[in-house]
């Protein structure tokens, strides 16, 4: 074997730039930041300071409002706990009041394939009215177009939504400050393995439910309980890339507890099983507050008391300032780093 | 969790450190051969709690790593064909070719499917009679009876439309050339527990003797790392070297001999081209003669494509543990995870990516 280059190999592959859009794009993740950065906010970000934030912030004659809008493509459209119409509503509810805006109005705009049932659609519907009732916010306006059979997966919902912010609250990702208590609102990646063990091909079932719910109601009992400084929903990317945008924004360091992470076992399992951190896996119904120290055993206390709240549970703090980076304290007593999500999760081979 | 929380105990993680601090009196190199090890240690920050004396390097045991650039634009080239669904592993998606990956082909209109095993490969095959469904047999032992069990089903069933793209290495093949190196630093191995469970250990006693090294069958969870390190330690600090097995829940001394069989009856030994390494003889598997018509290779005239791989990175050095992945000049600069040089950056197995993942700290401060 002496003709085994061990010494000078040197390796191999030509650096990968992508002139496509891939779906990792779509992902929450790094290369979804990269988008954003190299494309979207040259052209149209120059007037959105804020336009890492879940919402935006737009004063008009003194009054601060959230502005926001969410495209919701999801496949299946129905999966165990919910389905595309209540993820619309929730979704843009959710990033409102996570910069402490009461949602006040939706829009919604629906891309419907050619060939779609009136049954399935009617479901929809319905499950989006019962959402937006439970949120206390009503539907403004919509639109509706259809493209022909193959021109969309049977169909997409667009929501935008404004809200109020009240006087005193100042909540922005770029908010957080050393000694701040950082707590998630219950179990960490319900949303991503349960719809994950609905479609096909991943040989697994679960009587796992997506988490999917308005948040507005646990967030205005938080906002009256104590001072928050951040909030997030974390969404695609998972709790993981919400935690490391949040240390750029405000460029803190955050250590974790890997231990006090709340996890559903049957999320841990397939977790396991997939090669998934679930720190990256979605949620739809969670947030992670960033809270002022003295504040934390309230705020705490108003979020087990309330609805969708009953798991929160303290998971880290905001230990210095002036390097934005997130440590993870290991169950076993080690530390390592915590990135965002670089692409797609993918399943490993063994 | 149970299987895992007991492997995973901090108090158990405390006792076993203290006793390899107390049985280690000289500086050992050791290596993982595992990817899934290597992550293991990284993703626990285990490897930072150990005492300074053990350095540990990181073997070539990631699957995704050492398939050639050749095979990769071979399976790009296969699953550009407008009748084709190709399927694969998710990991192996990333991984660039030449000029793009297949997340690129799949952009540009290609039907690429992520499939956990690759009996669902057959399944689409069956489902879909007009389209050729291409499987990517990649890995070591322990994808190979599920990879050869996907030939003998389609086989069984007569179905022609099925074929693999096959790529399959052995560790033993790779661990005596590693030891056989004039640049050997290893000293001791903790040998992958999931290939043992497949394939035993009687393959690593001759190996343990025959260049003087321990070699211990190592799980996957920090107390089986901790246990095959402090093995291994008191082996090299005794002048022991002996084939011992830490993994005994899982692996057994003859291993899994259905799924050998299995693996026999579809598979040939044949040589084998490691990225990074170069072709090390008889450390892989291909189809056997009689397995010949799944041969994607031949179904699609591939045969022919051969990559010459540019120099940038130093994965070669990495993957036999001669460097770490800091020391090589493009780590986290030219090469990251969003754009990855080698395939070790690639990889959730990865050395590159474990160490992007979790310390870049150590680089940057």
């Amino acid at each position: 074997m002496d003709d085994l280059d061990f010494e000078g190999y040197t390796c191999p592959v030509p650096i990968r730039r992508t002139d496509t859009v891939i779906l990792g794009h779509g992902s929450g993740g790094t290369l979804s930041r990269d988008l954003l950065n190299r494309l979207f906010l040259p052209e149209l970000g120059k007037a959105a300071p804020r336009a890492l934030d879940d919402s935006a912030v737009v004063t008009i004659d003194g009054q601060r409002y959230a502005l926001t809008t969410d495209s919701h493509v999801v496949s299946p459209l129905f999966f165990p706990g919910g389905d595309i119409g209540r993820l619309a509503i929730c979704g843009t509810v959710n990033d409102l009041a996570m910069v402490g805006a009461q949602p006040v109005a939706l829009t919604c705009g629906f891309v419907l394939e050619e060939g779609l049932s009136f049954d399935l659609l009617q479901h929809v519907v319905a499950s989006m009215k019962a959402a937006a009732q439970e949120a206390g916010i009503f539907i403004a306006a919509g639109d509706t177009k259809v493209v022909q059979k193959g021109g969309a997966d049977q169909l997409f919902i667009n929501t935008s939504g404004m809200g109020k912010i009240p006087e005193g609250v100042n909540i922005s990702g770029a908010n957080a400050k050393e000694g701040d208590v950082i707590i998630v609102s219950g179990t960490i990646g319900d949303h991503g393995i349960a719809v994950l063990s609905a479609r096909e091909g991943l040989g697994f079932e679960t009587t796992l439910e997506s988490d999917v719910a308005p948040l507005n109601h646990l967030i205005q009992a938080m906002i009256e309980a104590g001072e928050i400084h951040v909030l997030r929903d974390p969404t695609r990317g998972g709790l993981a890339t919400s935690l490391v945008e949040i240390s750029e924004q405000s460029n803190v360091t955050i250590e974790l507890n890997e231990q006090s992470l709340p996890f559903k076992p049957a999320v841990k399992a397939a977790c396991e099983m997939l090669g998934f951190d679930p720190l990256y896996v979605a949620n739809e119904g969670k947030l992670v507050a960033f809270v002022k120290e003295s504040d934390a055993h309230k705020v705490l206390d108003v979020m087990k008391k309330a609805k969708y709240g009953e798991d929160a549970a303290v998971v880290g703090r905001v230990i210095g300032t002036g390097k934005s980076q997130v440590r993870l304290k290991t169950a076993i007593g080690g530390t390592r780093l915590v990135d965002m999500l670089p692409g797609e999760m993918l399943p490993r081979i063994c | 969790m149970k299987y895992l929380d007991e492997y995973r105990d901090p108090i158990k993680v405390k006792t076993l450190l203290r006793e390899i601090e107390s049985a280690v009196t000289k500086n050992w190199v050791i290596m993982e051969i595992c990817g899934g090890q290597t992550h293991a240690f990284l993703h626990n920050g285990l490897d930072a709690m150990l005492p300074p004396q053990i350095e540990l390097v990181h073997g070539p045991g990631c699957p995704v790593c050492v398939t050639p650039l050749e095979q990769i634009d071979r399976a790009l080239a296969i699953a550009s064909h407008p009748d084709v669904i190709f399927t694969s592993y998710g990991d192996m998606l990333r991984v660039p070719g030449s000029s793009k990956d297949l997340f690129a082909v799949r952009a540009q209109g290609g039907d690429v499917r992520i499939v956990y095993s690759p009996l669902e490969a057959v399944q689409i095959a069956e489902a879909n009679p007009d389209k050729q469904v291409v499987f990517f047999a990649i890995g070591f032992e322990t994808t190979a009876p599920a990879n050869a069990m996907a030939v003998l089903q389609a086989k069984n069933k007569n179905i022609k439309n099925f074929s693999v793209l096959v790529s399959h290495v052995r560790v033993p093949p790779a661990m005596e050339a590693i030891l056989g190196s004039k640049t050997n630093r290893v000293q001791g191995f903790l040998a992958a527990g999931h290939v043992c469970a497949v394939m035993g250990f009687h393959e690593y006693p001759p190996i343990a003797e025959k260049y003087r090294v321990p070699i211990v069958v190592t799980g996957f969870e920090p107390i089986d790392l901790l246990n095959g390190l402090l093995a291994a330690v008191k082996q090299l600090e005794s002048g022991q070297a002996v084939a011992e097995n830490q993994y005994q829940r899982a692996v057994k001394f003859e291993g899994n001999e259905s799924a050998q069989r299995t693996i026999r009856s579809v598979f040939q030994s044949t040589d084998r081209k490691w990225r990074g390494i170069g072709v090390i003889p008889q450390s892989g598997w291909g189809l056997s003669p009689e397995f010949q018509e799944f041969d994607a290779e031949r179904r699609f005239d591939v045969e022919n494509i051969f990559t010459q791989e540019s120099s940038l990175c130093i994965a070669g050095e990495i993957l036999q543990g001669l460097k770490k992945p800091p020391q090589c000049p493009a780590f986290g600069k030219q090469c990251t995870q969003q754009s990855p040089l080698g395939a070790p950056m690639v990889s959730a197995e990865g050395a590159c990516a474990a160490y992007y993942r979790y310390h870049r700290e150590a680089i940057y401060g």
